[in-house]
């Protein structure tokens, strides 16, 4: 171990190129199979596809609870279910379409399979805790889907107290289940942030990670952050059903405002959790689509940080009616315009990078095309509810309920859906009919507006939510909704049917069907057990189009993939030496 | 010969995803940090209902903060403080391949850990007797506020919650004792026991901002 | 454009709606400019730089700094103008006039109570004078409700553990709807009342006079009034019909079956502690929601309610 060793093992490494193999004979999804081989895997894309099929699960529960609150809503008073059940209904299709797809959905089912891939790394950091932050997802689901059946819960998903400290049905169960929950969203942000920062590829800086990633790690940060205090609140909702604790409660001393302001401190971040990451998503889009740089990397990095940093300081936006001081409400109400700023700004930098692009709309480009119109409009729309005096007559109305959908189904599933199409092939290795899937998008997209639009205007006249019965003069309007909920339903059953295809018969995918730069598509599809058969060397950024292809296949050869010789043999051996 | 077969068994910690040693030790040490924030962030919610109630009623915690047993408080302090030192010296213990010492600085850490709990048993056993009981069992008649039951929820979930991960530090320190025991742990590879101190040094910090705030303040 | 907000919104009926109503035109205007901006560049573009060839080469344009500052400092210009417009509007919604005319509200889960100066106590009707500030003071009695006039473009949380207040001036004579608007349960879509705005004199009338017009019917025939007035028929049916509570419809006389109570004949005793503490006896299978009436129907009332539901058979 002297000092001509140490001169001695600065090695050369030779840089080559490494095309990535079409039509592979074997890949992640042919090798290690079998049910058990699923059920314990540590690989991040196996894990990745269990949370989307649990993800498109739940997504379909929450749709299906969707219509049936829209059938209900086509005549004023009942139409076909009790106002106990109606109340039942939209609470779980908000906590269920919140917690158990839209929270989930990009992170852990999108994020889970890409991000190792767009780092050129093996695994995330921890693959163990990864595979228990989906089971403990499974177990806070089925603590969720108990309540359903043992005696519903009626709350409402944002559980305002003293109601839900009171009322019966099964409360306890589903707070328990989300609290449990809570902790996979936690370790897969923890898990992505060491992942981000330990296990890049030679070669990506910083300033060379793709956007997609920046916009994994500013949620990441805020699921660690935000996701604890949901935790807490929850664990003291349940103690006060439990033991009558009474911090929340005023028939025990309690505070009901301090309630709402807990639960509003994770969820109003949380809906950046939610959509961030689709931010993300439309980034990668729009570049590989436009076959352009993006326009304003730094830009939209840092945006998607202050975003992170901002939406922990604007949770008051909910209760400017609720009791809190003038004083609060002047200053969250500023910081939320503030917050819409950094947001803006990528929208025109998205705008700017199709600017004299060589555009091709495929599906993924057409679901981001929807997504910047939906979510425009969603956005303007919380700045009109940003506004105070506004928001005193808008607050609770139906105009709240038309602006989050716009966000969160016009925004983030739009977002979520372009990615889908995107990394489709990546991971099954299929391409899918652009016929069928352009119609369903059509469908969706229709069927979207003649859902929410008129809640907008419903909203403004005075339409409250969360109304089981509500006034003649808003039947039309309610109606149209309905008509436009069935729309996209159908849109969505078109969707199910030709992925479902493509899955079984679809066209055999090539490595890199869309001609990315990104470092996902520089191995083939599906991609590879171990992601890459060599360790990728990034010399250029994610979106240098102007660079030749070949430029963003280099590595570095591995011996063993990456695993280091044999490991029981040589612990065999040590212990012999011990002894 | 020694050099080799540390460097065979630290390669067999290896797992495939890490480039080497150094690389997944740095992962794990980040990994518990970020989750030591988390627990951070969880507490800090109750500190939060803390301070709230204490700037509503200050009367009340100065009167409730008396019937805590500042005594007993303090010597639990000192019990997690040092139990924070033994934990160190096992790290370092592992540091030095020395396992035996790492054994015996774990069980310490252990037995301190468990001396808490039971101080800690004692003293709800004596505030139960009271009738000082969490949220709508409250029926203690010794303090003259209406509001007397919030101290005490407060004082139950944050000392509950604490006394919980104490006891699931526990736990993790018994499976690093099994571990050292069957020689997986060196000096080579002591991750397990590198971030199971970093968690019980939090619990202890959280325990040294709880007593002040509630046993202190009468 | 101002007739699409005109559409959106509500009569303007309130001094203040006014003002809430130029700064929501105001955004939807400007969100419906930028909107259409956007949507142009995104259609245009998309047809404009569509693909010709796979060897199209794009320029490379990462950034553009006279650009990226133009439209972020606009943007924050506009959000500016509207934070200082909606809070300006908000300092007015929140300060009482110092002559303002006080009405105390309580909510309960499922109805509005509405007490006077006089004494009077409404439900789900109240009653103001036109061109006078007029201050509600509210409370409830169980949960979170909210109080919303549309109309007024006024709303507010009604809290079990304090008093919270809201003001309104109302410009004309009419009826407007009130909504509570915060999920209180069962019957939260049910929690309705109206907003009657008197002529000046004619409110002073209805203050000295309400109640008294009750004076000269029947009892059976006030009792058919007050089972609505006071909201009863939102959760008691007339007609057999299960709401929340049990039908009046052959109530009289009938054996009544408890939660953990023994079984009582129905008379005047039983209904007479119905509507004072609903809470002693429960019906099998119903919950124990339904208000006390105490200190808001007096004894006669109650009387005349008893004799309307020996009617119902």
């Amino acid at each position: 171990m002297a000092t001509e060793e140490s001169t001695a093992n600065v090695k050369r490494v030779q840089v080559k190129r490494f095309k990535p193999e079409e039509y592979p004979e074997k890949h992640y999804l042919n090798q290690e199979t079998g049910l058990w081989a699923w059920m314990t895997t540590v690989d991040h894309k196996k894990i990745g596809l269990m949370y989307l099929m649990s993800v498109a699960f739940f997504f379909f529960i929450g749709g299906m609870l969707a219509l049936l609150i829209r059938t209900e809503l086509l005549t004023p008073a009942r139409t076909f279910m009790d106002a106990d059940v109606y109340n039942q209904v939209f609470t779980l299709h908000g906590a269920i379409m919140i917690f158990f797809f839209l929270i989930p959905s990009v992170p852990a089912a999108l994020g889970n399979f890409i991000l190792p891939l767009q780092l050129g790394a093996k695994d995330v950091a921890f693959p163990r805790l990864n595979l228990a932050s989906f089971y403990i997802y499974v177990i806070g689901a089925l603590f969720t889907i108990t309540a359903i059946f043992t005696g519903g819960v009626d709350t409402g998903w944002t559980f305002y107290t003293p109601y839900s400290a009171t009322t019966g049905g099964s409360v306890m169960m589903m707070t328990l289940g989300v609290f449990i929950l809570g902790f996979s969203s936690i370790l897969t942000g923890l898990n992505f942030i060491v992942t981000i920062h330990k296990l890049r590829s030679p070669g990506i800086t910083w300033n060379r990670l793709p956007l997609n990633l920046w916009g994994l790690y500013a949620t990441s940060i805020i699921q660690i952050l935000a996701t604890p205090v949901l935790a807490i609140t929850l664990l003291l909702l349940t103690m006060e059903r439990a033991l009558g604790i009474g911090i929340f409660d005023p028939a025990l001393g309690g505070d009901p405002v301090l309630y709402q302001h807990f639960f509003w401190f994770y969820s109003h971040p949380a809906v950046y959790i939610m959509i961030v990451p689709g931010f993300g998503i439309i980034s990668e889009v729009i570049s590989t689509f436009s076959r352009k740089v993006i326009f304003g990397y730094w830009a939209i990095a840092l945006s998607s940080l202050a975003i992170a940093f901002i939406g922990f300081l604007v949770w008051g936006h909910h209760m400017f009616t609720a009791g809190q001081s003038s004083l609060a409400s002047m200053v969250f109400s500023f910081l939320t315009f503030l917050v819409g700023i950094p947001t803006g700004i990528k929208i025109f930098n998205w705008l700017a990078t199709m600017y004299r692009g060589s555009i091709d709309m495929k599906t993924p480009m057409l679901y981001a095309m929807v997504f910047l119109f939906l979510f425009t409009i969603g956005g303007f729309t919380g700045i009109m509810l940003g506004a105070l005096a506004v928001d005193i007559h808008l607050h609770d109305t139906y105009y709240v309920v038309a602006h989050f959908h716009y966000v969160m189904m016009g925004g983030m599933v739009m977002a979520f859906l372009a990615g889908l199409h995107y990394w489709w092939p990546k991971m099954f290795g299929k391409m899918y009919s652009e016929f069928w899937a352009k119609i369903s998008c059509g469908l969706v997209f229709i069927g979207f507006n003649m859902t929410f639009l008129p809640q907008f205007i419903m909203g403004a006249q005075g339409m409250p939510r969360r109304y089981f019965n509500y006034i003649d003069q808003f039947q039309s309007f309610h109606q149209f909704s309905t008509m436009g909920a069935y729309v996209m339903g159908i849109g969505f059953f078109i969707m199910a049917g030709y992925l479902l295809h493509s899955l079984m018969k679809g066209k055999r995918a090539t490595a890199n069907p869309w001609g990315s730069r990104a470092l996902e598509w520089q191995t083939s599809s599906p991609a590879p057990l171990h992601n890459f058969e060599h360790t990728p060397v990034i010399i250029n950024g994610p979106y240098d189009y102007h660079k030749p292809m070949s430029e963003f296949q280099l590595g570095i050869a591995t011996s063993h993939n990456g695993h280091h010789g044999n490991e029981h043999v040589s612990h065999t051996e040590s212990k012999t030496e011990q002894v | 010969m020694s050099e080799t077969s540390v460097v065979e068994e630290k390669k067999s910690h290896l797992l495939h995803h890490f480039v080497d040693s150094d690389q997944q030790f740095e992962a794990s040490k980040m990994g518990m940090w970020v989750f030591l924030v988390t627990e951070i962030l969880f507490f800090g919610g109750l500190f939060a209902a803390y301070i709230v109630y204490r700037a509503w009623y200050p009367d009340l915690y100065l009167q409730a903060s008396e019937e805590l047993d500042t005594f007993w408080g303090a010597v639990n302090t000192a019990v997690l403080i040092g139990s924070s030192l033994t934990v160190a010296m096992a790290i370092r213990s592992a540091q030095l391949n020395q396992i035996k010492g790492l054994i015996i600085n774990l069980y310490i850490t252990i037995g301190l850990a468990f001396t808490f709990m039971v101080i800690k048993y004692f003293e709800y056993a004596h505030k139960f007797e009271k009738g000082i009981l969490p949220g709508s069992y409250y029926n203690y008649e010794g303090i003259a506020h209406e509001k007397a039951n919030i101290f005490f929820s407060i004082y139950y979930m944050m000392t509950g919650l604490h006394g919980i991960h104490v006891l699931i530090g526990i736990g993790l320190m018994i499976w690093l004792v099994v571990k050292a025991k069957k020689n997986v742990l060196h000096s080579g590879y002591y991750t397990p026991v590198e971030i199971t101190g970093l968690y019980w040094h939090l619990v202890d910090v959280i325990w040294i901002f709880l007593f002040p705030l509630l046993y202190l303040i009468d | 454009m101002n007739k699409l907000s005109e559409f959106m919104l509500p009569p303007a009926k309130s001094t203040l709606a006014a003002e809430t109503d130029a700064l929501f035109n105001f955004i939807n205007v400007t969100s419906l400019i930028l909107l259409i901006g956007i949507t142009i560049a995104i259609v245009f573009f998309s047809w404009k730089y569509r693909r010709r060839s796979e060897n199209d080469v794009t320029p490379v344009i990462t950034h553009n700094s006279k650009l990226e500052i133009t439209w972020s400092v606009i943007p924050l210009i506009l959000v500016i103008i509207v934070f200082g417009w909606g809070l300006s509007g908000y300092v007015n919604l929140t300060t009482v006039p110092d002559d303002a005319y006080e009405i105390r509200v309580v909510g309960k889960s499922w109805l509005w109570e509405f007490h006077y100066e006089t004494g009077h106590v409404s439900v789900n009707e109240l009653h103001v004078p036109v061109d006078r500030p007029v201050k509600l003071i509210m409370s409830s009695d169980d949960v979170i409700h909210s109080f919303y006039i549309p109309d007024f473009r006024i709303k507010r949380d009604v809290l079990p553990n304090r008093y919270s207040s809201v003001w309104f001036e109302a410009t004309e004579t009419g009826e407007s709807v009130i909504f509570c608007t915060e999920y209180c349960g069962m019957a939260h879509s049910d929690m309705l009342a109206t907003t009657i705005v008197h002529e000046q004199d004619e409110f002073e009338t209805w203050l000295e006079t309400a109640g008294s017009a009750d004076d000269n019917l029947s009892p059976v025939e006030l009792g058919e009034q007050l089972v609505t007035r006071n909201a009863c028929t939102t959760c008691h049916s007339v007609d057999g019909s299960r709401l929340q509570g049990p039908s009046f419809q052959a109530l009289w006389g009938s054996e009544r079956v408890f939660e953990d109570a023994e079984n009582v004949t129905a008379d005047e005793n039983y209904i007479r502690e119905s509507i004072l503490e609903p809470q002693a006896k429960i019906v099998e299978s119903y919950d124990p929601v339904m208000p006390p009436y105490a200190g808001t129907l007096d004894d006669r009332q109650i009387d005349a309610i008893i004799e309307y539901i020996k009617t119902l058979e």
